[in-house]
């Protein structure tokens, strides 16, 4: 495959920032719109294009003799070189020293997750047309601003993605951190806002010092940041997926699984390695601890809400541990890690979001939840082995499952958030109390709303019920607990999905304010809605068990249906009847206006405390950043600088003044005291020459 | 003498002195300092063209462009000049500090006499980075210093006669225990018999200073060089000099002078005494190590932007001295690539200090913001220099971190697994968590003083930059950005003096596993 195409889908994004950012003011506004949109148009196609020839050419590159996927390195550049290539006598090069690449690697994730960033980027782009305007048509103030700062985003998630090496993921993660704090900022004005966009910043920041460190551990021992040699470790399955000498292979195989890696509190400095890297992917994902970003980040237009916080930037921490999975296949206590970590937050998340009162941040921890359950998917991923239920597990079944959530999830939550964005835009508020019974104002939101929450609660046949039926499958291939806790957390999702939709469309009657009847939102809006509506319809009978899996061999087979006929129903029927449970109960509890919900809230008021303040963890984080490190260690640290360092400096001075006021009494000019001291050193110097003498 | 192009640095400024000397007005000074700090870049650029010619033809000769003219025989001073890509890297960046100094400099009081000692300062600034005679180094060094008490003192704001003072004494401090360290390695030149001599090259290629004085004349040189590098605990006339130079007095400290104590540090104490460096390391990397995060966490709480970015100052420098420390080919490759990345970023950050500070009359951040909306060119400029700061990739602070943390990392590990101690590892991980706080400074003032609603209704009359204003924060923006996109570039070309055969400190540092 010949490499314009792949830059293109890197340059297009780029140089329209550039020109949108740079020349932006000098347009009209609507115009700035225009030219965001088809730019991301044409990456769109161009990413469509890429993935379709990789999955379906056949092309050798492509694919193996076997059926196996392989990875391809489209192009690969030098960016940044650390150290030097080792040369030998005869000018071959021996070993390829350290160096930031940039490239495009295309593999099956990759390739899958091109599709998913463009085609979120365009809904997004479209329906910002229509969002960002008030309700007579006329575009905000920094439209321009907005798409530029879109075009800067769609380019840093695509280039993580296709990144060929740690390090260039690494910078496109800073670059997507960076386009994220700028794009929660947008309404600069608000206080709100700007703090929003300073704590997700910072927050992901601290977890990016642990992802540095991992990177600096794994590239010290292994010699190398590429991807396609860090992850070409030869286990069984992996023939010729990646390209690189059996050398190298053998090499990082035994840095890893024999540990010839030194331990460091009692565990391999690799399995330490890999959880600091982990630590970046929580920060990025919102993981527990490091989730605390992700719900005020919401304060950003809620297009922004639905392209980076809901489908592409925060599963990025998903992304980053599917990508290096081979690696984290070999230190299984790492992937334990990632279990429970994303087991806890699943629950937590999910917990939270049915005591929220504001239905940007019920989606916001529903989101959370959702990734939770991408991570206890890549977590639960063992080879082979049989299930609690005594069936053969697929091989690599959690890590289709975790990247089939991901794709799917993209599709409804990216719709929930549009949605949620066109109920905001007109109704004016964030709170469902503010809408009640909007279904017969505003039909084709409603619809469209109601196909994303059955997505997302699982019911067949939507997008959800196919990706969460794996993961369960998955979870209780490797284990009942985290199966049944996972089950569980799914039938919270059902019901807090259906709480919301119940409270926002039916609940009571709208109350109509004045002349302003709530109404279905411009084409520019709904369209989005209808397609991704749509695209949730059928995504789920994508075969992903063919197009994507850990080490490129299919797991199914490719027709349409496939994903049916391989069900496993006996999850599938708990799954189910879970999720509908959910729904009934929701149902029961808000579909018309009763004293059930306050009833429980009453009943259990120490639980609604502490789901409706986030099991406090905000709190704590204030008391630790601002009572602690701003209080006890930055004041003490300026004021010792200013007291006793520069202090001392000073008293160099004073002293050094003082000795000279001291002394200056000597030359008063008095002849006098003059012949006084003359004599008197006279005296003392004949006394001394005379004891010398004597 | 004259064929030689390195003469010219010294030159143009000496001749942009004469024509400041027979300007009658305003437009003279400025035409003067123009089209003399014009010809300075294009003969940096010229210079670079050239030097890479002369590489690519395999020139492999340490320094080039050398030359050596007899000052005072009597002591073997010479004018001796010569440069390799370190050099040439800071004669740039000098280059580009000083045109866009004089463009922040357009309606300073006083022009005639401001731009004499400015452009006397920046002499001295080039005459020290072609230089590789010791002594007509810390002449020109001397020659820098000095001006900077009279900008300060005159042209100043605030408390402007202390801090003058206080900068100037605690400079000189450090010059006295430079001079007596310089004199040292002179003494020490040469094996006995042979004449001695105070160029840098023949010094090292001699190779006669014995270990027992390296010793003693390794910390002399280091912390006098240290000094002005605002090394902890000597750092504290950082803080009061820059809030009270005026805006191109504090671009170019922070800019260029503070470079010379990193420049100096490795071209004088590791280059000319490597086993000293290799034994004493440990104790500047201490101190140096403690400058990265305590200029970070004191800058967290400073209310006058120019404290924290002199603190921040403190932050970038000390991880400049922190590198070179390593003694290890990425990081200190990573650490000049932070002295150019610093020098660029600072001066930016002052500059937009100084044209804020010039409108609202304020820069305490408590009395100001909204600034977006009001000034939104010169914000703009001031987040991107804070992204630079903060190490956004695309821009020059993200490549010279990256180096250094990848060398330092690496060096730490071979410490530590060939049995040397973990120092350098601990404090690696240390400096790394210098970006977090970084990050929470910076965008502490970002959301202070330009985002959230507007602080001061007076404010909003203000005007947003002149043309002159915008010619200067653009041309630093380009460099930052081309350092940041280009790194390989910069980097290529401080790699080559890295090289354990010139620098023999390195050769001690062989890595045993990988």
């Amino acid at each position: 495959m010949e490499s314009t195409m792949p830059v293109l889908i890197l340059a297009i994004p780029l140089f329209t920032f550039l020109l949108l950012g740079l020349l932006g003011k000098f347009m009209q506004r609507g115009m700035a719109g225009v030219i965001g949109t088809s730019a991301m148009g044409i990456t769109l196609v161009l990413s469509y294009i890429t993935a379709f020839t990789y999955f379906f050419s056949g092309n050798p590159l492509f694919i193996s003799a076997g059926g196996d996927r392989l990875q391809a390195v489209i192009f690969n550049t030098v960016w940044l070189q650390f150290t030097p290539d080792q040369i030998d006598a005869a000018g071959q090069i021996v070993k390829h020293g350290l160096a930031i690449k940039l490239g495009f690697l295309l593999d099956s994730i990759s390739a899958m997750m091109l599709v998913v960033i463009t085609t979120i980027s365009f809904m997004v782009h479209l329906y910002s047309n229509g969002y960002m305007r008030d309700h007579h048509g006329v575009c905000e103030k920094g439209f321009q601003r907005f798409f530029a700062y879109l075009s800067l985003f769609s380019f840093s998630m695509l280039g993580l993605v296709v990144a060929t090496n740690i390090f260039q993921m690494y910078i496109f993660w800073e670059l997507v951190g960076a386009s994220s704090y700028l794009l929660i900022g947008f309404y600069y004005t608000k206080p709100s806002a700007v703090s929003a966009s300073k704590k997700a910043f910072i927050v992901t920041r601290f977890a990016d010092l642990g992802f540095l460190i991992g990177i600096l551990i794994l590239s010290y021992y292994t010699g190398t940041f590429n991807f396609t040699e860090l992850t070409s470790v030869p286990v069984e399955g992996l023939n010729d997926v990646y390209a690189v000498s059996a050398g190298t292979a053998e090499h990082i195989r035994s840095i890893f699984a024999d540990s010839k890696a030194p331990l460091f509190m009692g565990a391999s400095v690799m399995t330490w390695a890999l959880v600091l890297i982990f630590m970046g992917g929580m920060g990025k994902s919102a993981m527990m601890p490091l989730h605390i970003w992700l719900p005020d980040a919401m304060e950003g237009p809620t297009p922004v809400s639905a392209l980076i916080h809901a489908a592409t930037m925060v599963v990025a921490g998903v992304y980053l541990v599917a990508r290096l999975f081979p690696l984290f296949l070999m230190q299984t206590s790492a992937l334990d890690i990632v279990t429970v970590v994303g087991a806890v937050t699943a629950l937590y998340a999910a917990m939270v979001a049915c005591a929220q009162i504001d239905i940007k941040r019920v989606l916001a921890f529903s989101t959370i939840s959702q990734i939770a359950f991408m991570m206890v998917s890549l977590g639960v991923t063992r080879i082979a082995h049989t299930d609690a239920l005594g069936h053969e597990v697929h091989e690599g079944l959690g890590y289709m499952a975790s990247m089939f959530h991901l794709f799917t999830h993209a599709m409804f939550k990216a719709l929930l958030f549009l949605g949620a964005g066109a109920l905001i835009h007109a109704i004016g508020s964030n709170d469902y109390t503010a809408m009640h019974g909007l279904r017969k104002y505003m039909p084709v939101t409603h619809w469209t709303f109601l196909i994303g929450c059955l997505a997302i609660a699982g019911i067949i046949p939507f997008a959800g019920f196919f990706s969460k039926d794996e993961i369960l499958t998955a979870c209780f291939g490797h284990s009942t607990v985290w199966a049944i806790w996972m089950t569980l957390v799914a039938g919270l999702t059902a019901f807090y999905m259906f709480r919301l939709y119940f409270l926002i469309f039916w609940w009571k009657e709208h109350k109509v304010h004045g002349e302003h009847v709530p109404h279905d939102q411009p084409w520019t809006m709904t369209l989005p809605l209808i397609i991704l509506a749509a695209i949730s319809c059928v995504a789920g009978f994508v075969p992903f068990g063919n197009l994507v899996t850990w080490n490129g061999h299919p797991i199914t087979g490719a027709g349409f249906f496939t994903n049916l006929d391989n069900l496993n129903w006996n999850v599938a029927v708990i799954s189910l009847c879970v999720a509908i449970i959910g729904i009934l109960v929701a149902m029961k509890m808000y579909r018309k206006e009763n004293p059930l919900p306050e009833k429980m809230r009453s009943a259990l008021p120490r639980l609604w405390d502490w789901c409706h303040h986030r099991f406090y963890w905000d709190e704590l984080y204030m008391f630790i950043t601002h009572k602690i490190i701003f209080d006890r260690v930055c004041k003490p640290i300026a004021w010792f600088d200013r007291h006793v360092i520069d202090g001392t400096m000073d008293s160099f001075a004073t002293m050094t003044n003082r000795l000279s006021v001291a002394i200056k009494g000597l030359q008063s000019g008095r002849i006098q005291n003059y012949v006084w001291v003359y004599l008197l050193g006279a005296l003392v110097l004949a006394v001394v020459t005379m004891l010398c003498v004597l | 003498m004259f064929s030689n192009i390195l003469i010219y640095f010294v030159l143009i400024p000496l001749l942009m002195l004469a024509g400041l000397g027979i300007s009658r007005n305003v437009k003279q000074i400025r035409a003067v300092a123009v089209v003399g700090s014009t010809a300075l870049i294009a003969l940096s650029v010229y210079l670079l063209v050239d030097y890479l010619g002369q590489r690519a033809a395999g020139n492999e000769a340490e320094m080039l462009y050398t030359g050596s003219w007899s000052w005072f025989t009597p002591l073997n001073i010479n004018l001796s000049v010569g440069v390799d890509g370190i050099s040439i890297a800071m004669l740039i960046l000098s280059s580009f500090i000083l045109f866009t100094g004089s463009f922040a400099s357009w309606k300073i009081d006083q022009p005639k006499e401001f731009f004499l000692w400015l452009i006397l300062l920046s002499t001295g600034v080039y005459g020290f980075f072609i230089s590789i005679d010791i002594f007509t180094m810390f002449m020109f060094y001397e020659v820098a210093l000095i001006p900077m008490y009279l900008l300060i003192g005159v042209w100043g704001s605030g408390k402007k006669n202390y801090s003058a003072m206080k900068l100037t004494l605690m400079l000189m401090g450090g010059s006295a225990f430079l001079m007596l360290g310089l004199i040292g390695i002179y003494y020490h030149s040469a094996p006995a018999g042979q004449p001695l001599t105070w160029n840098l090259l023949e010094i090292a290629h001699n190779n006669a200073i014995s270990t027992g004085w390296q010793h003693f004349l390794f910390p002399m040189t280091f912390v006098g060089f240290g000094v002005l590098g605002a090394m902890f605990p000597f750092h504290t006339w950082s803080p009061d000099g820059h809030a009270s130079a005026p805006t191109a007095v504090s671009m170019l400290h922070a800019g260029v002078l503070m470079k010379l104590g990193g420049y100096g540090c490795f071209r004088v104490s590791m280059y000319l005494m490597p086993e000293a460096a290799n034994d004493l390391a440990w104790i500047f990397l201490i101190l140096t190590g403690i400058s990265v995060v305590y200029g970070a966490f004191s800058a967290c709480v400073q209310t006058d932007l120019k404290y924290i970015n002199a603190y921040s100052s403190v932050s970038h420098c000390g991880l400049v001295l922190f590198a070179i420390l390593m003694i290890n080919t990425t990081a200190m490759t990573g650490a000049i690539m932070q002295m150019l990345s610093h020098g660029l970023m600072t001066a930016l950050f002052f500059a937009l200090i100084g044209m804020i500070y010039g409108r609202t009359h304020t820069r305490d951040i408590h009395e100001m913001g909204g600034m977006m909306q009001i000034l939104p060119y010169l914000s703009v400029c001031y987040v991107i220099a804070g992204f630079a700061s903060l190490g956004l990739p695309g821009l020059s602070g993200f490549v010279a971190e990256m180096t250094i943390f990848v060398g330092s990392f690496e060096q730490g590990m071979i410490d530590y697994l060939g049995g040397a101690g973990s120092l350098r590892l601990v404090f690696t991980i240390i400096a790394c968590c210098s970006i977090v706080i970084t990050a929470v400074y910076i965008l502490r003032v970002v959301g202070k003083l330009l985002l959230g609603p507007v602080h001061d209704d007076h404010h909003r009359q203000l005007t947003d930059a002149t043309w002159w204003e915008r010619l200067s924060t653009a041309t630093l923006i380009i460099c930052v950005a081309a350092i940041g996109c280009f790194p390989n570039f910069f980097e290529q070309l401080i790699r080559f003096t890295f090289n354990p055969e010139f620098f023999r400190a390195l050769a001690a540092n062989v890595p045993v596993l990988n």
